[in-house]
């Protein structure tokens, strides 16, 4: 994925501009303006803007119509974070590799923290730390990300749902930028190739929608509770040790680990550890957390899409 | 002609009050839901600091524009024009109503929408451009004219904050230019910056409409609306109070802003003035003698005073004031006529008119005082009545007035029709 405007200022072929033929009546009418004039306004109207009253509706053709657009605020929040950088990626990479030093230093050296199988303690941390900070990255970025474009909210139309998804899409960017480290880990501590590994993008999957379905939970509570903005940060680090991130999940017996099982972020984990380890993820965390990411993100669209009508009103 | 918006009985309700005006924090959230079993208990008059005050910025509002249309839309602050374009924009959504578009809407209420500091001219228009609603393929067609148009091609890798204010708005409105939307939204915002620039916008609208586009043009500048718009709406506390051809809502408005119109009578009773002289009646009028609330830059204006002399035997001189929309004092004029200048009046109904020549003022409102007073043998101020009379000077655009075939705003408190010489020596070939 190239992220340069400039590539597509060449000039475009025919077949490409071909392939750009109206996908949906509202593009239907970019012609020249010499055409203008054979303008007709066709029975159905284009756009038929309903009252408050009307309920929540999907408009799945609007995700489409501004579909560039999504590509735009991700390609601008990844453009913006590396710009105002000294030394760019290198942040992403320091963040998730440091926390992995100390946590291996405080719980597997001092602690005597074991994972046992195949898989060494830093790795074992690595892997969960690179998921971790995606997620919470995602959900903090997207959290602020209305706020932040309050004037693109109150001065111009598009699917509002675009700039916390563009946000957590931004996020991926880091995330593979962080997965170089991973590799390199898996090199050094001889990881074994099976086929288990082609599970991963899945998890990255589950986690991005995870991730997306909280972030487009509370950027929308934002807009109208703003001190929501201070408690996400404590909340994330709970969530962090609630999560079987720098310990694995088969240490907690009973009560204990159904409750962490509870946690949709388990499931994603232990299954993304597992993948790379190459043996089975366990099942029930694993489907536990796929019904929960899920469920969590059709309410998450729904409550979105009530409060949306009103963010230009009250942000 | 099919219609290109319908608009159905459209209102807008917000909220306001409370503790917070725009949002509610958490920890009041909480604090309600801890209170919600409790509320009906108390009934509706129970907590005083959270009650909400409704305020109505539209209230039923009924509109259809045809393609190709014009439409100015004037009102005084808060008549509920903002309110009115961003729901035809979709930002928000009518409480009540509904409306119909039929076609592709772009909507401008600010120029630079969604422009990143930090990111390069290039990489703004691109952004800027997807944000109004274009798409890559297009802005890329479009891309060299967009950049030769804003006049900052040497700069167009370099981070917009580097750019000079003046830069940065031509580049934002360029890539608005370049829109192509059949319904076209644009807010006064667009009216800020030089002549320059300005004179861009309008030509630019100018040029849409001549496509055939359907425009929304809200504005406070009466000569502009005036000129462009072939019908404009008068909106008044979120409603439509007046819808009809240009001039004719722009006098409504002016009017009931001001509350003075072209002609000012006073009955007998109520006439100002002192034992010597009373004013019965003022006006502005046409050669035809008809009171003209919107005159025609190219012909003679008449002002008109009807007075009543109730004591001979004094030396009278009625005067006129003449004030822009602004409150700047055009001219004063005192009349001059042989007849009555030096000669003491006998009692009885006079009516003195001071006539402008055509081509003398520029367009817009003309505010006017009368007054009558005696200079011959002393000076005296026996009746002035302040503010009487409105009227709008209109240039129809024919070509034959002073803006030949221009068509931006041409400021100046006069707008003479001079003549022009112009000697040339060609060099060189045809």
């Amino acid at each position: 994925m190239s992220l340069k405007p400039s590539d597509s200022v060449r000039p475009l072929e025919p077949t490409l501009e071909a392939a750009h033929a109206p996908q949906s009546t509202l593009n239907a009418n970019d012609r020249p303006a010499d055409d203008a004039r054979a303008l007709r306004p066709e029975e159905r109207p284009h756009v038929l803007i309903e009252s408050e009253e009307s309920g929540v509706q999907l408009d799945l053709g609007d995700f489409w119509t501004y579909r560039e657009l999504l590509y735009f605020l991700t390609w601008r929040d990844v453009k913006v974070r590396y710009k105002q950088t000294l030394m760019g990626a290198a942040w992403v990479i320091i963040q998730p590799l440091l926390t992995m030093f100390v946590v291996t230093l405080v719980f597997n050296k001092f602690g005597g923290l074991e994972t046992g199988e195949q898989m060494p303690y830093p790795l074992f941390a690595y892997a969960g730390l690179l998921l971790w900070t995606f997620f919470a990255n995602a959900v903090n970025n997207s959290t602020t990300s209305l706020v932040q474009n309050t004037s693109l909210i109150t001065k111009v139309y598009f699917p509002r749902m675009f700039i916390p998804a563009a946000a957590v899409a931004a996020g991926l960017v880091d995330f593979a930028v962080a997965s170089v480290i991973l590799i390199g880990l898996m090199i050094y501590y001889h990881v074994a190739l099976t086929w288990h590994l082609l599970l991963l993008p899945v998890y990255v999957l589950l986690v991005v929608l995870l991730a997306l379905a909280v972030g487009l939970l509370i950027s929308a509570l934002t807009v109208k509770y703003r001190d929501l903005r201070h408690v996400l940060p404590f909340m994330l680090q709970f969530w962090m040790f609630a999560s079987p991130i720098i310990y694995p999940l088969r240490k907690l017996q009973g009560r204990w680990y159904w409750l962490l099982t509870a946690n949709p972020v388990t499931g994603i984990v232990e299954g993304f550890r597992a993948a790379l380890a190459g043996h089975a993820a366990p099942l029930v965390p694993v489907l536990v957390s796929v019904a929960l990411t899920l469920a969590l993100l059709v309410c998450a669209i729904y409550l979105f899409r009530r409060l949306e009508v009103t963010f230009a009103d009250v942000i | 002609m099919p219609p290109m918006v319908t608009i159905e009985n459209v209102s807008k309700r917000y909220r306001i009050g409370g503790l917070h005006p725009g949002y509610f924090t958490f920890r009041e959230m909480l604090e309600g839901i801890a209170r919600a079993p409790f509320r009906r208990w108390r009934g509706a008059n129970g907590n005083g600091a959270h009650t909400r005050r409704n305020l109505w910025a539209l209230k039923d509002v009924t509109l259809e524009v045809k393609q190709g249309e014009l439409l100015g839309i004037i009102g005084h602050n808060g008549a509920g024009k903002s309110t009115l374009l961003k729901i035809l924009s979709r930002i928000t959504k009518p409480t009540t109503g509904r409306v119909k578009l039929y076609g592709r809407v772009g909507s401008l209420l600010e120029v630079g929408t969604g422009f990143h500091p930090e990111l390069t001219g290039r990489e703004n228009i691109f952004l800027n451009g997807a944000i109004l609603g274009m798409r890559r393929a297009e802005i890329a067609r479009k891309f060299d004219e967009i950049v030769a148009f804003s006049e900052v091609e040497q700069f167009i890798d370099t981070p917009v904050k580097w750019y000079s204010s003046g830069m940065y708005v031509r580049l934002a409105f360029s890539v608005a230019a370049h829109l192509e939307p059949e319904i076209l939204i644009m807010d006064e915002v667009l009216a800020v910056g030089d002549a320059a620039f300005q004179q861009k916008c309008l030509d630019k609208m100018h040029e849409i409409r001549q496509q055939g586009r359907t425009i929304f043009f809200v504005s406070h500048n009466m000569p502009a609306v005036t000129r462009l718009c072939r019908r404009v709406i008068l909106m008044q506390q979120g409603q439509i109070t007046a819808d009809g051809p240009a001039q004719e809502i722009v006098n409504t408005y002016l009017s009931s802003s001001w509350n003075i119109s072209a002609e000012r009578v006073w009955p007998e009773a109520e006439a100002p003035g002192n034992a010597v002289v009373r004013l019965r009646r003022v006006r502005a009028c046409n050669e035809a003698g008809e009171t003209i609330a919107a005159a025609d830059i190219r012909r003679p204006i008449g002002l008109e005073i009807t007075y009543d002399v109730l004591q001979a035997g004094h030396t009278l001189t009625p005067v006129v004031e003449v004030y822009n929309e602004w409150g700047a004092h055009i001219f004063s004029a005192h009349d001059t006529g042989a007849e009555w200048r030096r000669t003491p009046r006998p009692v009885g109904t006079y009516k003195s008119t001071a006539w402008l020549p055509g081509n003398y003022c520029a367009e817009g409102s003309l505010l006017v005082h009368a007054s009558v007073m005696s200079h011959y043998p002393a000076t005296a101020l026996h009746v002035e009545a302040r503010k009487v009379v409105a009227f709008q000077v209109v240039d129809s655009q024919a070509g034959d007035t002073a803006r030949g075939d221009y068509v931006g705003p041409m400021p100046g408190l006069v707008r003479p029709l001079l003549k022009w010489e112009t000697h040339s020596e060609v060099h060189g070939q045809q």
